[in-house]
């Protein structure tokens, strides 16, 4: 499963994408995956929010995470 | 509505967008340009750096058009977002309405880039002289 990663994300992860899972721990759901992320990174919990997209629609908490589904990390958003 | 125009480039040219939202039924065409400003809080602006997820921000372009086209009676639309590094007094996006009288197409521009900046995956980095700043991403 692969996790891309955009603008402060990425610099916080120090790669534009990582694989998972990460450290032998496969997260099951968006809110597992945050819950890694923050663990596996802390700076993540100083950000403003941060979403996740699976297949490239923001997806809440709840939803599960399946081995081929395209997931990203969402920061706060500032184009315009 | 027409098929709107929904696009991300690396350089934005403003100079086509009448001929883009020209339509025989439009008697108004509203357009928004968004350009690097020189100053943020009396610091100086060296550049701007955009990045994208791109499938995923022309998603999110279409149900902002979408949702505008149902809220108001819009017949041609272009939204246009730039990537990469621009300079001070360059254009980076540029949105456009064509409606037949302007009380639609200038509520349905104004509804598009507000919601383009809640919602689609840009990111816009600030390049100072001696620091560089991700927009809105620390509280």
């Amino acid at each position: 499963m692969e996790l891309l990663l955009f603008g402060i994300a990425k610099d916080i992860v120090g790669r534009s994408s990582i694989d998972l899972p990460s450290k032998g721990v496969q997260p099951r759901s968006v809110a597992e995956l945050k819950e890694l992320l923050i663990a596996d990174y802390p700076d993540f919990s100083k950000l403003s929010s941060f979403a996740v997209a699976v297949n490239s629609e923001y997806a809440g908490d709840d939803v599960t995470l399946g081995q081929d589904d395209e997931i990203a990390i969402i920061p706060p958003v500032s184009g315009g | 509505m027409e098929e709107p125009i929904l696009e991300i480039v690396e350089e934005l040219d403003v100079s086509g967008v009448y001929k883009e939202l020209s339509h025989p039924a439009s008697g108004g065409i509203c357009v928004f340009i968004g350009a690097v400003r020189e100053f943020t809080n009396n610091e100086e602006v060296v550049a701007l750096e955009f990045e994208t997820y791109k499938a995923m921000a022309l998603k999110e372009m279409r149900k902002t058009v979408t949702q505008a086209s149902e809220k108001w009676p819009v017949n041609k639309v272009v939204v246009r977002h730039v990537v990469g590094t621009k300079k001070v007094e360059d254009p980076v996006v540029v949105v456009g309405v064509s409606s037949a009288h302007r009380d639609a197409c200038f509520p349905a521009c104004r509804y598009i880039i507000d919601t383009l900046k809640q919602t689609v995956p840009i990111w816009k980095k600030e390049i100072f002289r001696n620091k560089e700043v991700w927009v809105s991403a620390h509280p």
